[in-house]
């Protein structure tokens, strides 16, 4: 109830935002929007050419597999590194209106949210090409993507607050996502570890990596477990986010 | 009505900010961290009644500006508590919010929603924040190739549109060419009359002089006195020329 009040009261300039996001990235290119769709569709091609002659011959539907992979941790990517920066960039906006500072993070996450969306479709066109059925399984994407973006925001929150006061936090963050994405299978596969599988349960993108390759790939909705284990990740996370960021959001207001 | 108790605002100074995480820890582990606190605003108290057009004045760096925004409540005081019955409004700086790739229009809207009206609102009153701001041929130019004159202008009309019951002003009034100088205080007078209590900033004597019922002095974070104007502006202009 609380939230729907909240949401209603910041509608307008949540939508705002989002609309100033997407504007100012698209602006003065020409193709415009299609870019947020073509750019990672270029990446997989260049992907798919140098790993697919490697994993593919081992991996069906080694392209599909690659986009689930690709698609997620873009997602992340570009949404953590987003959320990272929000409240930086927008100081000079909250230290002279009056507005909750959150709102620049979420917004920033929701615009992040929309490229991914549109990502998505060029990736049932090719779920489609590839000729894999689309099921009503499909529906259960749904939650991957639920308990991802509570992730997100949970990571977006913790870095925001760290940022504000520590600058060098982007450039360790940016190691840590370069790191995490080598850690991830997204290219390769993973029987590559052999049987040290458990340390890909670490890594909270596996879960949405594999979650959506069972789906799409092999038609299985993966165990109750496995959607429990997901939630609580993203739960944790989401609440270490807040409390951080209730703790300190307003804090560095007072640090000239 | 605005009753501000004992308000004291902290701010942290010192190898803070820009040090990194690796030198935060050294530092913090020799026990060298050299944290120097700066006390902006000392046991602050006040009391405004409704419909008083208050001015606040004071030197540089006598902390005006961080009782404005604690006043907006953008800064929760670090002790001491504010009081304030009704919508407040806050013009701290005219361009906050705005962004230089997007039109005119789509500023409107931004920065609309950014001091808290609805979309409603902003549509039924686009027509005269436009009209008001003289900018009719500049709709749909980006923010960025105006002049600073029309960007305040714009500003001003966008603000200017509500009748809160508190208005929050730091040095905004003085915005635009002399015509349009005109129209905002006129505007101005027109938002008080309606039982809007004001508090302003600004480092204009003349302006506080001809505008403020009362008029509060700060210096160097402490309150040196609230009183009529003549008195508080006499004895400030005195103490200026010390």
């Amino acid at each position: 109830m609380n939230l729907i009040n909240l949401y209603k009261r910041h509608k307008f300039v949540f939508t705002e935002l989002v609309k100033r996001d997407f504007k100012k990235k698209y602006k003065r290119s020409f193709l415009g929007v299609l870019w947020s769709m073509l750019a990672p569709l270029f990446t997989l091609l260049v992907l798919n050419f140098v790993f697919g002659t490697f994993f593919g011959r081992t991996q069906e539907y080694y392209t599909i597999y690659l986009f689930s992979g690709w698609l997620i941790f873009q997602y992340y990517n570009d949404a953590t590194n987003g959320a990272m920066n929000s409240l930086m960039a927008n100081a000079s906006i909250f230290s002279k209106v009056k507005v909750p500072k959150y709102m620049f993070l979420f917004s920033r996450v929701a615009s992040s949210s929309i490229n991914f969306f549109l990502t998505l479709v060029i990736y049932a066109v090719f779920i489609v090409a590839y000729g894999l059925p689309i099921t009503w399984k499909f529906i259960t994407l749904l939650y991957p993507i639920a308990c991802m973006f509570l992730l997100i925001l949970g990571i977006g929150l913790i870095l925001s607050a760290l940022f504000v006061f520590f600058r060098d936090v982007q450039y360790l963050y940016g190691v840590f996502s370069t790191a995490l994405m080598y850690a991830t299978p997204i290219f390769y596969t993973t029987d590559i570890l052999g049987d040290k599988q458990w340390i890909f349960y670490l890594n909270p993108l596996y879960y949405y990596v594999t979650y959506f390759r069972s789906v799409v790939i092999d038609g299985v909705i993966p165990s109750i477990e496995f959607h429990g284990v997901m939630l609580a990740v993203s739960l944790l996370l989401f609440g270490i986010g807040c409390w951080m960021y209730k703790k300190y959001n307003y804090k560095f207001l007072y640090y000239v | 009505m605005i009753d501000v108790n004992n308000v004291s605002v902290r701010y942290i100074m010192g190898d803070f900010k820009d040090i990194g995480i690796k030198e935060y820890l050294i530092k913090k582990a020799k026990g060298q961290m050299m944290v120097k606190e700066f006390w902006a605003l000392r046991d602050v108290s006040f009391h405004v009644e409704k419909g008083t057009l208050l001015g606040i004045i004071g030197s540089n760096g006598s902390g005006k500006s961080t009782i404005l925004k604690v006043l907006a409540g953008i800064m929760p005081p670090t002790k001491g508590s504010i009081t304030a019955n009704g919508s407040v409004a806050a013009l701290l700086e005219l361009g906050a919010g705005f962004d230089g790739d997007l039109t005119v229009k789509e500023n409107v809207y931004l920065r609309g929603a950014l001091l808290g009206y609805t979309r409603e609102f902003v549509d039924n009153e686009y027509e005269n924040i436009i009209e008001f701001s003289e900018l009719r041929e500049f709709e749909d130019a980006a923010f960025k190739k105006l002049s600073s004159g029309m960007k305040s202008k714009l500003a001003f009309s966008l603000a200017s549109r509500v009748n809160p019951d508190i208005l929050v002003l730091d040095e905004v009034l003085s915005v635009g060419d002399i015509r349009f100088r005109k129209k905002s205080e006129n505007r101005m007078r027109e938002m008080m009359s309606g039982g809007t209590t004001t508090i302003l900033v600004s480092h204009s004597m003349a302006q506080i002089r001809e505008m403020c019922t009362q008029v509060v002095w700060l210096e160097k974070g402490e309150m040196r006195g609230i009183g009529d104007t003549k008195t508080m502006c006499d004895m400030y202009e005195k103490y200026m020329k010390k």
